[in-house]
């Protein structure tokens, strides 16, 4: 069946394509192929070129050379509007969403219903929440989209993304913050628009989906096409080796932990007692000793991130009291928690974590700057050689730290957020998913970092939609739903298995 | 679609990044802007770059030209600074009503005898910049506590600081004889006028401020990202506070220049419309009123723009109606140049007809 694909006219084709920013070549001569009705991943480590290709094709940065074939006619791709016009749509890596408008606005935004000369919400909210009701997200449409998770902006833009008639659908990243549920969800709805001729391009770093849902497969490495296979063809390993370029050596593989229990039996750093906030969490324990990792784990919306937001007072608890090494302690802002020696990587990158136009060295000191108050200035000396140690150590892509944050890849933006916590020296980390958009390397490296951290007997709360990774670190994990903690496992307790079906009893 | 050689070639030239230099530098532009606007004005007046010492005192229109500036380039410093924390300060031009007519009131009373310490004018002079202080301390209490946006905030002092400064002078425009508050306007040293090296004090110690503390780190940090700044630990109540304050101590300190050059304190016309031609030195300065990265030399740079603008206009005899149009387009044009969006327009357009 392929065979025969390969003789028709790709609806994308590329050749040459290329790319440099200042001095970085981003994308070097890269010949790339999408035919219609398949699902062609798009794959490569953190800073390989991907998010740059699609860019490139869709009209967002203009190419250095090469052409760009639609249906085997040359396009001239000025803008993402004029290619959604040409039947290319794209759900970007950053979700390029309003906050501030309704969720159904967002999806109709530039293309509204009109009645009478006027905007027709009501028919704009009916139609957004049957788009969303057939992924199965049932919301009020009329909400800010700020109300929602980020994953609900997720999928939010893709509704966006799939109900513009496209020939081309284009997914960076989209399944990142989507939990198992949400994914199944989007692949069905992935399959019923191959079905009906659209070309998909997908990129993730999850190599469990690529084999599920994937045709074919193109690797890239350093901005240079390194592979293209069928995806029934090419062994993981392969795969893995022509991603990374070397072999997955045992220094990349995951460390089997060996810290369980021994946490168990150190005094607790932090003691949460009967925290809540009306409308946003049930009231709740929570105890993690230093050298502990506690994993939280739940759907999407359960609770996980309001539990951080409540202890890293990005809003505050209304009831409960807090014990910092036993002593009674005020969490109401996170610059009260940071004087405790807290941190805290938040899950929405782009709108929480960065600041997109300071360097990548100002990114990097900055938690522990305003830790340290305005006049103990970490000395420009000081903050290059904490900036480097860092780039070091996450391997972060950059071609150097004086680059505004905003022009590194996604994964690498990622790590310089879990870089500027790790300088602040805290003594309690709360990681709210912090392996999404990271390559499958350094997700080991990451995997590792947080078990060392722990085992330098830093206390550890990580949320994660990923059960086999919560279930490799974790020491505790805390089960929640709806907005509640509904039970604890320990030791033997925490499998996969016993989760999901703490998830889902009733 | 062959670009023309002169174009990669200023491609080119603009990937050369010399030890920070780039032709995509908006100081760049700036400078250009300056450099251009005087040599116009030098071919219309041909004596425009002479200066001549005359009883001490050097004249010449480009001293005239940092002179008139300074007011303005004291304003600008506590605006850039406002401005790079997403906010603004429509108040300053009344807080400079409001500290000349303190400082007036005040010396009044001193000349007339009365020898109370806080008649003494070092200590007017202090009394009256703590005034400033504590204008910008009330907008930055509403700005940074009760979370009132920076518009309308400074917006209630705008309407109602003639007023308090009405109130102060009695509804006068009392004028005064004391020397030493005269010559914070129109003192010479070496010279050169006094408020010359008061701006250049100012953007000194302000820039040492917040560049050898972690303060303008944090400024730029806020304005770009406030809910990512929160997220990192930083107070930006406390940052935007100091701002306004700041910005208060510097419009009472061009409100005291104002008040020594003309000795007198006018509630209604001092410092009218200043914070209008701030904001746009600002702008012109490469400060984005999305807040963010700040050079506060590069406002000051675009304070001598507007001014040196305003010379020009002036000596070539121009009808004074056309002036407000002229200064106008010249502004649009300086932005215009700096805007990234715009100079890849040009290219684009050039290409084409290429
Ligand atoms: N606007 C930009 N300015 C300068 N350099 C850029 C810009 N965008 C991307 N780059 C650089 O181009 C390279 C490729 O980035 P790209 O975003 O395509 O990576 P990616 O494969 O999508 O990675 P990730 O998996 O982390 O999202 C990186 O080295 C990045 O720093
Ligand atoms: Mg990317």
């Amino acid at each position: 069946m392929r065979n025969n694909e390969q003789a028709q006219i790709p609806l994308i084709e590329t050749r040459g394509l290329t790319k440099t920013f200042a001095a970085t070549p981003a994308l070097s001569e890269v010949d790339f192929t999408l035919y219609s009705g398949e699902v062609h991943a798009l794959l490569g480590e953190n800073g390989a070129g991907k998010s740059t290709l699609i860019k490139l094709l869709t009209g967002v940065h203009k190419r250095d050379a090469g052409v760009i074939l639609l249906e085997g006619k040359e396009i001239e791709p000025r803008s993402p509007r004029h290619c959604q016009e040409l039947g290319i749509s794209a759900v970007y890596q950053e979700i390029n969403l309003i906050p501030t408008l309704s969720v159904a606005e967002n999806i109709f935004l530039g293309r509204q219903p009109m009645r009478r000369g006027l905007v027709d919400m009501k028919t704009a909210n009916r139609k957004a929440y049957e788009l969303l009701k057939a992924f199965d997200i049932d919301i009020d449409v009329t909400r800010d989209l700020s109300a929602y998770s980020i994953a609900i902006q997720q999928i939010v833009a893709i509704v966006r993304g799939v109900d513009l008639s496209a020939k081309v659908l284009i997914l960076d990243e989209p399944t990142s913050s989507l939990d198992r549920h949400e994914v199944e969800t989007l692949f069905s709805v992935i399959r019923s628009l191959k079905e009906r001729g659209i070309g998909i391009l997908l990129i993730t770093h999850f190599l469990d989906q690529v084999y599920e849902i994937s045709d074919r497969i193109t690797v890239l490495r350093n901005g240079i096409k390194v592979g293209e296979h069928l995806t029934s063809e090419l062994p993981r390993i392969q795969l893995i080796s022509e991603m990374l370029g070397k072999a997955l050596t045992e220094e990349l593989a995951v460390q089997k932990s060996g810290i369980s229990s021994n946490g168990l039996d150190r005094e607790p750093f932090l003691r949460v007692h009967g925290f809540a906030r009306r409308g946003m969490m049930q009231p709740f324990d929570l105890e993690v000793r230093k050298g502990e990792i506690v994993g939280l784990a739940g759907l999407l919306g359960s609770g996980r991130t309001e539990i951080a937001h409540l202890i890293f007072g990005i809003k505050h608890s209304e009831q409960g009291e807090a014990y910092v090494n036993g002593q009674a302690a005020n969490l109401s802002s996170p610059q009260k928690a940071v004087q405790y020696g807290f941190g805290l990587c938040p899950e929405d990158r782009k709108e929480d974590g960065i600041i997109a136009d300071l360097s990548v060295r100002a990114n990097i000191i900055l938690a522990l700057q305003a830790k340290l108050g305005w006049f103990e200035h970490l000395t420009p000396k000081k903050q290059e050689q904490l900036a480097e140690e860092m780039i070091s150590a996450l391997r972060i892509v950059t071609t150097d730290m004086e680059k505004p944050v905003k022009e590194l890849s996604g994964g690498n933006q990622q790590k310089v957020i879990l870089a500027r916590w790790l300088v602040s020296n805290p003594e309690f980390l709360i990681l709210d998913e912090p392996t999404r958009g990271i390559d499958v390397g350094a997700h080991a490296e990451i995997i590792n970092i947080v078990k060392r951290l722990a085992q330098e007997g830093k206390a550890m709360l990580v949320i994660s939609s990923e059960l086999p990774e919560i279930v490799d670190y974790s020491d505790r994990v805390m089960v929640l739903r709806d907005k509640q903690v509904i039970a604890e496992l320990e030791g033997d307790q925490i499998s996969e298995a016993m989760i999901m079906q703490t998830i889902a009893e009733r | 679609m062959q670009p023309q050689p002169i174009l990669q070639l200023k491609e080119k030239l603009a990937d050369l990044k010399l030890g920070g230099f780039s032709w995509n530098n908006r100081a760049v532009w700036s400078v250009a802007a300056l450099i251009i606007i005087l040599i116009v004005n030098r071919l219309i007046s041909p004596n425009f770059f002479s200066i001549d010492m005359v009883n001490g005192r050097l004249i010449g229109s480009l001293i005239n030209i940092l002179d008139g500036a300074s007011a303005i380039i004291l304003l600008s410093i506590g605006m850039t600074l406002v401005i790079a924390t997403k906010g603004i300060d429509l108040s300053v031009g009344t807080v400079m009503a409001i500290a000349s007519a303190v400082a007036v009131m005040l010396i009044n009373q001193y000349e007339a005898g009365a020898g109370e310490f806080y008649y003494m004018p070092g200590v007017v002079i202090l009394i009256a910049v703590a005034a400033g202080a504590i204008c910008g301390l009330w907008n930055g209490f509403l700005v940074a506590y009760l979370n009132i946006q920076p518009i309308i905030a400074t917006l209630i002092l705008l309407i109602s600081g003639r007023g308090i400064a009405q109130m102060i002078t009695q509804g006068q425009s009392p004028t005064f004889t004391n020397e030493t508050l005269a010559f914070i306007g129109r003192g010479v040293i070496l010279g050169v006028p006094f408020p010359i090296y008061l701006c250049l004090a100012m953007l000194i110690l302000v820039t040492l401020l917040v560049r050898r503390s972690a303060i303008g780190l944090l400024i730029e940090s806020v304005g770009i990202n406030a809910r990512a700044s929160f997220y990192a630990g930083i107070n930006s109540a406390r940052i935007k506070v100091m701002v306004y304050t700041l910005s208060g101590i510097c419009a009472a300190l061009a409100g005291l220049v104002v008040a020594g050059e003309v000795k007198s304190a006018d509630p209604h016309k001092a410092g009218e419309f200043a914070e209008l031609d701030a904001i746009l030195a600002v702008v012109i300065g490469g400060t984005s009123l999305n807040g963010g990265r700040f050079n506060l030399f590069l406002s000051a740079l675009g304070v001598l723009i507007i001014q040196s603008l305003l010379t020009g206009l002036y000596v070539s005899k121009l009808h004074p109606t056309a002036n407000l149009v002229v200064k106008a387009i010249v502004v649009l044009a300086v932005l215009l140049l700096q805007s990234d969006e715009f100079r890849s327009f040009l290219k684009r357009l050039f290409r084409r007809r290429a």
